[in-house]
């Protein structure tokens, strides 16, 4: 079982459109035949995996299923990274062939491995031999880095039966609408990229690609490629609600929108779910190593809780709902004991889409096959997921527990805080204290007592935070979580 | 009890499958009244399409037996999918908003 697997089953309708991408436009019988191609390329390398540096677009699957079909890991790399960065984790690779985008040949050029630009891989696939080779289910189908915010990024080898279970067990074959478009403006070297290429061809979507977001382009390409589902990261939706605030455009042709990769404020959602009234949101929540979607609140349950008087259902809207099909889910205390409703501590998940593998590590799933996340999460009494923070962020002042999300979700809603990310920075006489890194909304200039008086209403006293600063932005990475680390810094140094 | 990834074809139709989920019924999967086999395994020959058998299958759809045990046509064929002379259920999309 390979991936491939999903785009000869995609070829039984080779005519369909599957791709455009700044004027490239390809067929899915011309994506298998380039693939076959790109097989006989890499084989003829004799490369042990295969790279990528660039932006993405038609090279992303292109590259993804020429890989597959020559059984040779694929790793998208990040192409912000410095030379020295990228350098770093291509040495980390068995002898691969580097295939970059035209800009970013400099980045690559003396890291001392076989490389290819990516026009040339191109013309190469076009006239090259054909190869299909037979790849296993326990196979390294695609190998990525996590983003390493917090240490050394790790490199998560997601196999074909990680990938395949995840896009059959989610998406029915087929079952898109022939006009049917999607998209999609994620990185390629993030999770959300590699699914997106794999589930949309599988359902049979049309694959949009923005290969460099700007609001007014997304609203423009949903416009001009009658485009009917898209997926975002939590700053891009806040990027394109502004937008449509400043310059109203109706979107007639989209129907869902889909959002992850990082937490997403409550106020957001909420002016998203007005501004788009007839569109079906999606809260998709994964991480890599499970790859992609493990749980999703589903548009009716996103409605449900925007008009709902009730709070247990109400609060759902900040929940990321419900586990997917294959999926299992438990939470954990400290000590390993399984928790129940309502209760506190790390997210622990299972299914034939988990991975919990890395290179030079290998798996780190339990005995019985669980996962740990390092997300400190509890589900409701109706099944729902809510995600509270990284492990690792949790703010110990005093001898006390904090949950940084806990503060932030209170203080958010005051309408004069447009973000905010609440961290711990060492205190000799706490231990940590709490710091609040507040964004104002447009135009306010909140008074800090202000906003302590805010949270101390709805939290308890050692909740509220020691110190509040503000900022212009929050510095995060490219999928919009917040660089805690960084912040932590510039706070210690800011101190005299 | 047979791997889940592993992929069966017919010995006498075109149909192919992939196991999404196993189960001991799947030892004695059959499509068309014979049992299917790996992919590259050889195939009976003289095996004929038992016409009580050929209902035919759809690709992209995931058939159950009456345990849960799922496969997953990859290329549609004549017979119908059974666990020895039971025939498969074909399983009910529960379709997931599309999130990718």
């Amino acid at each position: 079982m390979s991936i491939s697997l999903l785009l000869e089953m995609a070829s039984s309708n080779p005519d369909r459109e599957a791709l455009v991408s700044n004027g490239t436009r390809l067929t899915v019988g011309e994506l298998s035949t380039l693939a076959d191609g790109g097989a006989g390329v890499i084989a003829a390398s004799g490369a042990g995996s295969v790279a990528y540096v660039g932006t993405g677009g038609a090279m992303l699957p292109l590259l993804m299923f020429s890989s597959a079909r020559a059984n040779r890991a694929f790793t998208p790399l990040n192409y912000r990274l410095s030379s020295e960065g990228l350098r770093e984790l291509i040495d980390r690779l068995p002898e691969p062939l580097v295939v970059f985008d035209d800009e970013y040949g400099g980045m690559v050029g003396d890291a001392g491995v076989k490389s290819m630009e990516a026009g040339a891989f191109n013309d190469m696939a076009r006239t090259a031999e054909p190869i299909s080779e037979f790849a296993g289910p326990d196979d390294v189908a695609v190998v990525l880095f996590t983003s390493g915010t917090t240490s050394r990024p790790k490199a998560v080898e997601l196999s074909h039966l990680n990938l395949t279970s995840y896009v059959t067990g989610t998406v029915d074959f087929a079952s898109a609408q022939p006009n049917d478009a999607v998209l999609i403006c994620v990185p390629p070297y993030h999770i959300a990229g590699v699914s997106a290429a794999l589930s949309n061809l599988y359902a049979g979507r049309k694959m949009v690609y923005l290969r460099q977001f700007d609001a007014n382009e997304w609203i423009r390409l949903v416009r001009d490629e009658a485009v009917t589902s898209a997926t975002v990261v939590p700053t891009m939706l806040d990027r394109i609600v502004s937008a449509l605030d400043r310059r109203p455009t109706s979107l007639p042709t989209l129907r869902t929108l889909a959002y992850g990769g990082s937490k997403v404020a409550l106020p957001l959602v909420r002016k998203a779910l007005d501004l788009l009234p007839d569109v079906r949101f999606v809260n998709a929540y994964g991480l890599t190593e499970t790859s992609s979607t493990i749980t999703v609140l589903t548009p009716e349950d996103h409605r449900a809780a925007h008009a709902s008087t009730d709070e247990t259902v109400r609060r759902r809207l900040g929940s990321v709902g419900q586990p997917v099909p294959g999926i299992e889910v438990q939470i954990r205390s400290d000590d390993g004991a399984v928790l129940g409703p309502g209760e506190s501590g790390e997210l622990f998940v299972r299914g034939d889409q988990v991975s919990g593998r890395y290179a030079e590590i290998g798996s780190v799933l339990d005995d019985d096959g669980w996962f740990g996340t390092k997300d400190v999460a509890a589900i409701d009494s109706g099944g729902y997921l809510f995600i509270t923070g990284r492990s690792d962020d949790t703010i110990i002042r005093g001898g006390e527990n904090i949950a940084p999300a806990e503060v932030e979700d209170v203080l958010v809603e005051h309408p004069s805080v447009r973000d905010v990310a609440v961290v711990g920075v060492d205190d000799a006489e706490w231990g940590q204290i709490i710091v609040a890194v507040v964004v104002p909304a447009q135009g306010s200039e909140p008074d800090p007592e202000g906003l302590l008086a805010h949270v101390r209403k709805t939290l308890r006293g050692s909740r509220t935070p020691d110190r509040v600063v503000f900022r212009d932005e929050l510095p995060t990475t490219p999928t919009g979580k917040v660089l805690r680390r960084q912040l932590i810094e510039e706070l210690a140094s800011d101190v005299t | 009890m047979i791997k889940t990834g592993t992929r069966l074809k017919s010995q006498v139709c075109d149909t192919e499958v992939i196991v999404v989920k196993t189960g001991d019924g799947l030892d004695d999967l059959r499509a068309g009244g014979v049992p299917m086999r790996e992919i590259g395994a050889d195939a009976d020959s003289g095996a004929a399409l038992d016409p009580k058998f050929s209902d035919g299958n759809v690709m992209g759809k995931r058939y159950v037996d009456e345990a849960g045990a799922e496969v997953l046509v990859t290329k549609a064929g004549a017979g119908t999918l059974s666990v020895g002379q039971v025939p498969l259920s074909i399983k009910a999309a529960k379709p997931l908003p599309a999130s990718d």
